[in-house]
């Protein structure tokens, strides 16, 4: 087989009707009699439902119907779906569609109205009269679990929502014996997604009743079929979901929520076409995020500083509901050791309910958290044992001698946690080669000058390609173009190119003539979804399977028809042809062949069809890798944080499509930096978010951006046919760490210890005030 | 809030053709466009001026279709997405630019690159990385971390002062 598109930068087939305008996204669909829909949300972040009046609104211009949970009925009288339960979730507190008798954070959703425009539907919503009896909001995380805390659900005992814990070796032998023992506090926050598409749903009823077809901006449209129709009493065949073109997603998409309920039941309610699309506000509030974390941690070094084990405690903030269940908490307990063989880990997470939005994976999930720990903790030993921070990790690693390595973590479902191949060592030494070596010289430099330079490492190592499956069907058509069919949804990653590519080379066709069809619930039966970095390694493989085995068959069929034998054949340039003669067979040819014509019998053996469909069960993880270092400039007066460089080193195994792979990392390491130095959302005492605009929290922007340089090890995956590990979240993963590691070398001369993100100028200024007089008794 | 709304008559060029219709006075121009034109390659993506997504060229200087009312664009020449390419199809060298250089991924914030960079090129086809990243800089785009924008525009601005 001639491989001329699997490795190539090829250009992405999704381009095309995007630079033009043609691109189809939710909002772009409209549908005749159609009706617009606005949500009256909480104002408060915790409360009692006394009573609505929605009189006024219903007699607004425009407005069709107000539909609040009582008005819905027994249809909406349960809980939404827990997607993911776990047998030490103690409290399983999932959101209503429309909120009953209480509401639990700023945005919980009360009641649809849906009006003949969006305007009148806002006004009307604005006139629904809500009666409130605000409760005490529970918003301090440090203090969630204290006795006497504010509840986040008034008939909780108290705000814990599970305890974690994970870990092997003797933690106590280890710690009471090892040379060296450090501890600190550390405050992690990450942010909203803020895909720049908001989420939307358009949902169509069946005339026929009991049946309705939705396009939602989703990541997972196979699991909004799934709980919709489990929560309606339908069959699943009634529902079909479709994922249009998606405008980004980066975790939150990945939820299935109560808009989505609500516009379902809403629809079936009215017999009528409707539409909801988010406004960025709403995003702000109702989106889940991912927020805080608060850990306490130990770590322990040898007298060489190679580190020896791990031990914490850490407080999440989940939010007020748990859409995700314990999915966050576990993934960052499973992230525990990173790139690190260490002796020991004893990690507890508990994970806290608050009046905030519900908190569910962002770009990472916890991967990030995990990492901005570990690398907090490597750094914390250097700079006690006076090290070169990149030795106390070099000296950790996990050595390549030593793959397959089990950690002696656990997975999420309860299997050892494995690293497959990699070297760690060397991806970190490749990064310093790119970077160069005169760092410490140009920093020492600078300080003669007044400047202050920083250099920041952050290393990792990322769980991809998530069990249980993805499948494909690939059909070759009578016109000799292929027809691909795939349950993974994409938003942007340019899945259909590299899912043509691998199909394209294994059947000899270009890949222009290969469609792909993906994210619709009516076109191919199953699918999951798009989540930690697993399209690629189980979608790709599924691909890779399915076209094989038409290659096989084409080979087989056209071996028959050619009269030869099948090691003679080949695939190409459409055709299935005897090597090196001029007798060949159109794939389009053999297909119409396939396809059967009235009265004439088919092949002996030979199923109807040019076709395979193939699932590829993904039964083992595979770890990619990486060290990235980042060079800062911080203005000591003003405490502004300036990128000079980003070396990223990473190795996700084979690419299949290096120019799309550096496209993920790229935009995941500027998302990493946006986690370290820009992101920030607020909420007050009495759990009203305070940035609910861009004025407000700062995403990155072009002005501030480095070049991301990018140098790619390649160790290929043993655990699947295409040799590949996901590329999605490496990039955002070490990201943070590194630019606070950063910033942290450079202020060095006031000796100021970091020990959270994100980190504002102001932060900055009030850390090197602090540190003067330390940089006087020096 | 009586919902009574006012409608008022417009008459402007949008992508080369004359168009005349009856407009509520409280909507954006970004809406009309949308809803009224059906030309959805105009995106919104904040509604509060921020984000740059759905940047169109009014007279030759882009401006947000969500900060302006339909009834301001009265008269103006409005080019959006859909009008950058020649009316044969013939993609504009910032179009090029991005399919060549990977300059999108999920094709949201695009629209508003492409308007914003299409009008700053052909103003100045000599403009360098710290201009564009600057005339970028009210543009967010969550996926790409920006490089390979400003790399698409670097190159088709080399492609215009070839083509002058
Ligand atoms: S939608 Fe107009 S600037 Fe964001
Ligand atoms: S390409 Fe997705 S926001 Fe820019």
């Amino acid at each position: 087989m001639g491989v001329r598109y699997f490795g190539a930068s090829v250009r992405r087939l999704e381009d095309p009707k995007l630079i033009t305008g043609r691109g189809t996204y939710v909002d772009d669909i409209a549908i005749p009699g159609m009706l617009h829909v606005a949500f009256v949300r909480s104002p408060h972040a915790h409360a009692r439902i006394v009573s609505i009046d929605a009189e006024a609104a219903r007699g607004m211009p425009g407005v069709h119907a107000v539909l609040t949970a009582e008005d819905l009925g027994e249809a909406a009288a349960k809980p939404m779906i827990l997607p993911v339960p776990a047998p030490i979730i103690k409290q399983a507190k999932t959101q209503y569609p429309l909120a009953r008798s209480s509401v639990h954070f700023v945005g919980d959703t009360i009641a649809v109205v849906a009006a003949e425009t969006r305007a009148q539907a806002e006004d009307a919503a604005a006139m629904v009269m809500v009666d409130f009896d605000p409760l005490p909001a529970s918003v301090d995380l440090d203090r969630a679990l204290q006795p006497g805390a504010p509840l986040a659900h008034e008939d909780s005992p108290d705000n814990l929502i599970a305890t974690l814990k994970g870990g092997f070796g003797d933690a106590a032998g280890i710690f009471a014996k090892a040379p060296h023992v450090f501890r600190e506090r550390l405050e992690l926050h990450r942010g909203g997604c803020h895909s720049m598409e908001c989420r939307g749903v358009v949902v169509r009823p069946d005339p026929m009743g009991g049946r309705f077809e939705m396009w939602s901006s989703t990541q997972v449209p196979y699991m909004v079929r799934r709980y919709l129709a489990e929560y309606l009493g339908l069959e699943e065949n009634g529902v079909r979901v479709v994922a249009p073109d998606v405008g980004g997603g980066f975790g939150p998409k990945a939820v299935v929520y109560a808009e989505e309920y609500a516009l379902a039941l809403a629809a079936l309610h009215l017999k009528q076409p409707l539409k909801w699309i988010e406004d960025r506000r709403e995003h702000f509030v109702a989106t889940t995020q991912q927020r805080d974390q608060i850990w306490e941690y130990e770590v322990a070094a040898d007298a060489d500083g190679r580190m020896l084990g791990f031990r914490g405690t850490g407080l999440h903030d989940n939010g007020a509901y748990i859409p995700y269940g314990i999915v966050l908490p576990a993934t960052g307990m499973a992230s525990f050791p990173g790139p690190y063989a260490l002796d020991c880990v004893d990690v507890t997470i508990h994970s806290i309910f608050t009046n905030m939005v519900p908190n569910t994976p962002v770009r990472g999930a916890a991967r990030p958290n995990t990492c901005f720990i570990l690398e907090r903790a490597a750094d914390l030993v250097a700079r006690n044992l006076n090290m070169d921070p990149a030795e106390v990790r070099r000296r950790s690693f996990v050595k390549t001698e030593q793959m397959p390595y089990t950690t002696g973590m656990k997975a999420r479902d309860g299997s050892a946690v494995a690293y497959d191949s990699g070297d760690y060592g060397r991806c970190l030494d490749m990064a310093f080669e790119h970077y160069g070596a005169d760092f410490r010289a140009r920093q020492a430099a600078a300080r003669a000058e007044g400047r202050y330079l920083g250099l920041g490492i952050g290393s990792y190592v990322e769980d991809t390609g998530l069990a249980p499956f993805e499948g494909a069907t690939v059909r070759v058509q009578p016109d000799g173009k292929i027809h691909l069919q795939t349950g993974a949804a994409a938003q942007g990653q340019g899945h259909k190119t590299v899912f043509a590519q691998i199909c394209a080379d294994l059947l000899g066709v270009r890949i222009e003539d290969v469609t792909v069809e993906a994210a619709d619930t009516a076109a191919f039966p199953l699918g999951i979804g798009t989540v930690a970095s697993r399209v690629a390694v189980v979608g790709g493989s599924s691909v890779h399977m399915a076209a094989s085995e038409v290659r096989t068959k084409a080979i087989k069929v056209g071996a028959q028809l050619l009269e030869a034998a099948e090691a003679d054949m080949e695939l190409e340039a459409g055709f299935v042809r005897v090597a090196g003669t001029d007798r060949k067979i159109a794939l389009g040819d053999i297909a119409l062949k396939l396809n059967g014509l009235f009265g004439t019998p088919m092949m002996k053996g030979i199923e109807p069809g040019l076709a395979a469909t193939s699932y590829y069960e993904a039964r083992e993880l595979t770890f990619a890798n990486g060290s990235n270092l980042c060079e800062v400039e911080v203005d000591i007066e003003t405490g502004a944080v300036k990128i000079l460089r980003y070396v990223v080193a990473h190795d996700c195994g084979r690419l299949i499509n290096p120019m799309l792979v550096d496209g993920q990392i790229r935009g995941g390491v500027v998302h990493g930096i946006g986690n370290a130095l820009f992101e920030r959302m607020i909420y007050d005492e009495s759990g009203q978010p305070l940035t609910t605009n861009y004025g407000e929290y700062l995403l990155p922007l072009a002005t501030e951006m480095p070049r991301i340089e990018i140098v790619h090890m390649e160790s290929p995956s043993p655990r699947n046919p295409l040799g590949v590990k996901g590329a999605g979240e490496g990039g955002t993963i070490p990201a943070t760490a590194a630019v606070i590691s950063a910033v942290e070398d450079a202020l060095s001369p006031f000796g100021v210890r970091i020990t959270k993100h994100p980190i504002s100028p102001q932060d900055i200024v009030e850390m090197i005030d602090a540190g003067r007089p330390a940089e006087a008794a020096e | 809030m009586d919902g009574i709304e006012e409608k008022r008559r417009i008459r402007l060029v949008v992508n080369g053709r004359t168009v005349e219709r009856e407009v509520s006075t409280r909507k954006h121009l970004g809406d009309f466009l949308r809803e009224d034109l059906r030309l959805t390659g105009t995106h919104l993506a904040c509604e509060h001026g921020v984000c740059g997504s759905c940047t169109v060229i009014a007279d030759g200087v882009p401006v947000r279709s969500c900060l302006m009312l339909a009834v301001q664009a009265e008269g103006m020449v409005i080019r959006t997405v859909e009008g950058l390419a020649e009316p044969d199809g013939t993609l504009h060298p910032i179009q090029e630019a991005f399919h060549e250089k990977h300059g999108l991924q999920c094709g949201f914030c695009t629209p508003g690159m492409l308007t914003t960079l299409a009008a700053v090129i052909e103003e100045n086809p000599s403009i360098d990385e710290a201009g564009i990243r600057d005339a970028i800089s009210g543009n967010i785009c969550r996926c790409t971390g920006y490089e390979t924008i400003v790399d698409a525009a670097l190159s088709a601005a080399a492609t215009m002062r070839q083509g002058a």
